[in-house]
């Protein structure tokens, strides 16, 4: 068997000076060797691993074929965005796990798996290069009818233009002054850079749908207003916004962040380019990162690059109260981080922030933890040992444990139903709320999770709210 | 977003104090008092917060009133009536809750006079025997007057200066309206850190009920980054959802002030620039 194919990265000394994107798309040679490695088996079991179920196997034999076109198509049947979701898909749990060629028994793919998500990319900006759209599909019986979305995240974007691409009227609102959701404010320009997120959105105004920024629904707005404004059905694609925090004595000393609010300070915000733009960030000359997900790394990593930009020397280290194999991020992002040097620290449990006589974070005291069994996660528990108390010197910390549910909406709307979670509560079938006519998807269903998870959910809303308008229409006949 | 109207209703050397009538349909609609506007006066700015002071409904307009301190404030004062934001949203944040109470009274320090209007004239509304204490630095800086002693019963000013009204603090009222023998049933206060503090430690022993309306540092207003927190009864809240009012007599002011020193040396310099 041929050795996997892997992008060219710019090397590490340099990229680290700025944050312009790190891992480059195939050229054609490279997705053309890379392809003709798959096996095009008769039981694809790549497709199982996919959560929105794109017929892989097709669009990587079109490759072979050089049929850019058609294997755009065929990955567009299933994912609106396959530019984005080959730059952040966790594709080795997902589709490059269930390839044949990963070894039975392991918890993320082989290296030999193919991959699929570099592949899903090349054709992506391809598609996205020779500017071809996607066809309408309009029906002219819903194409009166209004359809509010709202939230622009994943969800929020790929449910609007599956109803636009069927001719309904859709209009986004937004509470932010920019378009995208966490594409925009979280995950940082090295991994998605803003131009790509961009392209997608123009082509949703070409399709014509409206977007209303600095809208916040359930505060500028309520989810009533906007039935009494003449729309049919409501999405809402709220996103898992509100951040954790530890819980631990001194977190509230100045210096520590919210991952979510050190990174839409440096993305939303472009406070890596302070004074030009004017929202300040704090960098620091130890920087801890405290969290094992995608979030953490990205919270290291453009760490490290406002050290470098600051002439500061790097010194960025992750605290995470697992080991490395139960870290929950995308396996690339990690190797990246390391490369980068970012240091990574395991089994640690954060306990007590310590400040100095201005209230800027000191230290932070920690206790050292093992493994124990397995818990709800399925991954191995950390246990605390006793008297391993231990210092970390930190003047910036950055907390990234994870986030919770949006709830400015579900909070003045109390007959949105919501589970203990403050999750929106859908029927699983089609996606509707307890709210007739209101729909939802995304992470504000489930909770966190991922770019192409939250597209699947707004996929299939869009079809059952398409369905309803169908049947709603046939009514109206009716009478 | 378009500026309909701009005042400067207070100069003294160099500081300004700017009342700027901005079209907003949407939000005048839906604010109530002590609610507030997060605004980006161009695409390279900041996002700040600021108290929606007044609102129009019919000219679907609000009104908000500031001091230009830093550089934001510098630059929203510095546009033009017909000038336009770059993003402005809201209403954010709770609600005062307006009811009859009795007796309130009603603390404002500097620009925090702007930002107690709207509660004066709603608390006014529902019945309330309302005694006002405003605080300057000099007379040149007292703003909204005449509006303020309409809504009030008993209405004191100070100045620090002496300039005008009685010299001192307003504090000094405060300690003096507290012996007397009436109850009063809430103290509402917006000013300075520190003179809220002092208000807070004067009412305590009184057991009267406090609000203040922090002025935390924010991004995004709207729960998602956490840069707002404040500790309230050692727990942490976000002052954009969970306020901006709290109890003042649980409010840790020293973390209050230090978070909101966070960027002092930053603040000074994209200042010295401008200069
Ligand atoms: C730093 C970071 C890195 C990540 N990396 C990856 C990755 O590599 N791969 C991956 O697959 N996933 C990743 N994720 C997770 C992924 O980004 C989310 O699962 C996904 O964005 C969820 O999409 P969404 O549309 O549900 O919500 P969001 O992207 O959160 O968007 C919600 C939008 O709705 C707006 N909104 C909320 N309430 C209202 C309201 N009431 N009115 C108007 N607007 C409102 C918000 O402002 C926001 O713009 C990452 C997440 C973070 C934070
Ligand atoms: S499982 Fe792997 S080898 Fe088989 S078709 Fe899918 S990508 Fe190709
Ligand atoms: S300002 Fe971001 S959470 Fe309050």
């Amino acid at each position: 068997m041929t050795e996997a194919v892997l992008p060219k990265e710019r090397i590490t000394q340099e990229r680290i000076n700025d944050f312009e994107e790190v891992v480059s798309t195939y050229s054609e040679e490279e997705a053309f060797q890379e392809a003709k490695r798959c096996l095009q088996c008769s039981n694809p079991t790549c497709i199982l691993g996919c959560p929105v179920g794109i017929d892989i196997k097709r669009f990587i034999y079109q490759i072979t074929q050089k049929d850019y076109q058609s294997a755009y198509f065929t990955i567009r049947e299933k994912n609106n965005f396959p530019s984005i979701c080959g730059r952040v898909c966790p594709a080795e749990y997902q589709c490059r796990k269930a390839c044949i060629l990963t070894k039975k028994g392991m918890s993320f793919a082989s290296e030999q798996a193919i991959n699929i998500h570099f592949l899903e990319r090349f054709v992506g900006d391809w598609g996205i290069e020779s500017g071809i759209d996607i066809l309408q599909n309009k029906n002219e019986k819903i194409s009166k009818f209004k359809v509010a979305v709202v939230g622009s995240g994943p969800a929020g974007l790929c449910c609007a233009g599956e109803l636009a691409r069927a001719g309904v009227k859709v209009v986004i609102f937004e509470g932010l002054h920019k378009l995208g959701g966490v594409l925009r404010y979280g995950i940082p320009s090295f991994r998605l850079p803003p131009q790509i997120l961009d392209k997608e959105i123009d082509y949703l105004n070409k399709l014509g749908v409206e977007f209303i920024t600095n809208c916040i629904i359930g505060k500028t707005k309520s989810l009533n207003e906007l039935f009494i404004e003449g729309f049919h059905k409501i999405f809402l694609g709220l996103g898992a916004g509100v951040p954790s925090f530890l819980g631990i004595q001194g977190e509230n000393l100045c210096n520590i962040y919210s991952a979510n609010e050190f990174l839409t300070r440096i993305n939303l915000m472009c406070s890596y380019d302070f004074p030009q733009f004017h929202t300040p960030i704090n960098v620091g000359r130890s920087i801890v990162v405290i969290g094992g997900g995608n979030t953490a790394m990205d919270a290291a990593r453009s760490a490290l690059r406002l050290q470098k930009i600051n002439g500061i020397p790097p010194n960025v280290t992750i605290l995470y109260r697992r080991t490395e194999v139960e870290m929950p991020a995308r396996r690339l992002e990690i190797e990246h981080a390391k490369e980068e040097g970012v240091n990574f620290r395991f089994l640690v449990q954060p306990k007590k922030f310590i400040g100095d006589e201005n209230g800027f974070v000191e230290r932070l005291i920690c206790l050292e933890c093992k493994l124990g069994e397995p818990d709800s996660s399925g991954r191995r528990r950390p246990i605390e040992i006793e008297d391993s108390e231990f210092e970390v010197k930190c003047d910036l910390a950055i907390v990234a444990i994870g986030l919770l549910a949006n709830q400015i909406l579900t909070t003045v709307t109390p007959q949105l139903r919501t589970d203990k979670y403050k999750d929106v509560v859908v029927d699983t079938e089609t996606m509707q709320t307890s709210i007739k006519n209101v729909y939802a998807g995304g992470d504000i269903v489930g909770g966190e999770g991922t770019v192409i998870e939250a597209m699947g959910m707004a996929k299939k809303a869009a079809t059952h709210i398409i369905t309803g308008l169908l049947t709603s229409n046939k009514l109206c006949k009716f009478f | 977003m378009k500026i309909i109207n701009k005042d400067i209703i207070s100069h003294y050397n160099n500081i300004r104090i700017v009342c700027l009538e901005i079209s907003a349909p949407d939000i005048s609609k839906m604010a109530k008092p002590g609610q507030f506007v997060v605004l980006m006066v161009c695409k390279e700015g900041e996002r700040i917060p600021l108290t929606i002071v007044d609102n129009n409904l019919e000219k679907e307009i609000i009104t908000l009133i500031f001091q230009e301190v830093g550089l934001t404030t510098k630059l929203l004062g510095g546009l033009k009536e017909g000038d336009s934001l770059y993003a402005l949203v809201g209403p954010l944040g709770n609600p005062t809750e307006i009811k009859k109470y009795g007796n309130v009274i009603l603390i404002g320090g500097g620009v925090g006079i702007a930002e107690i209007y709207p509660v004066a004239k709603a608390l006014k509304e529902e019945g309330n025997d309302i005694t006002t204490i405003l605080g300057v630095r000099t007379k040149q800086l007292l703003i909204l007057e005449k509006e303020m002693e309409k809504f009030s019963h008993k209405f004191y000013i100070t100045t620090d200066d002496g300039s005008y009204g009685k010299k001192g603090f307003v504090t000094d009222i405060l300690k003096e309206i507290l012996t007397d023998n009436l109850t009063y049933n809430l103290i509402y206060a917006v000013g300075p850190i520190p003179m809220m503090r002092e208000v807070s430690e004067l009412s305590k022993p009184y057991n009267i009920k406090t609000i203040v309306s922090l002025n935390a540092l924010m991004v995004d207003g709207t729960g998602m980054c956490g840069c707002c927190r404040v500790t309230v009864e050692g727990k942490t809240k976000f002052s954009c959802v969970d306020g901006p009012e709290f109890d003042a007599h649980l409010v840790d002011w020293d973390n209050l002030i230090k978070r909101n020193s966070m960027y002092l040396e930053k603040e000074r310099h994209i200042c010295n620039l401008l200069k």
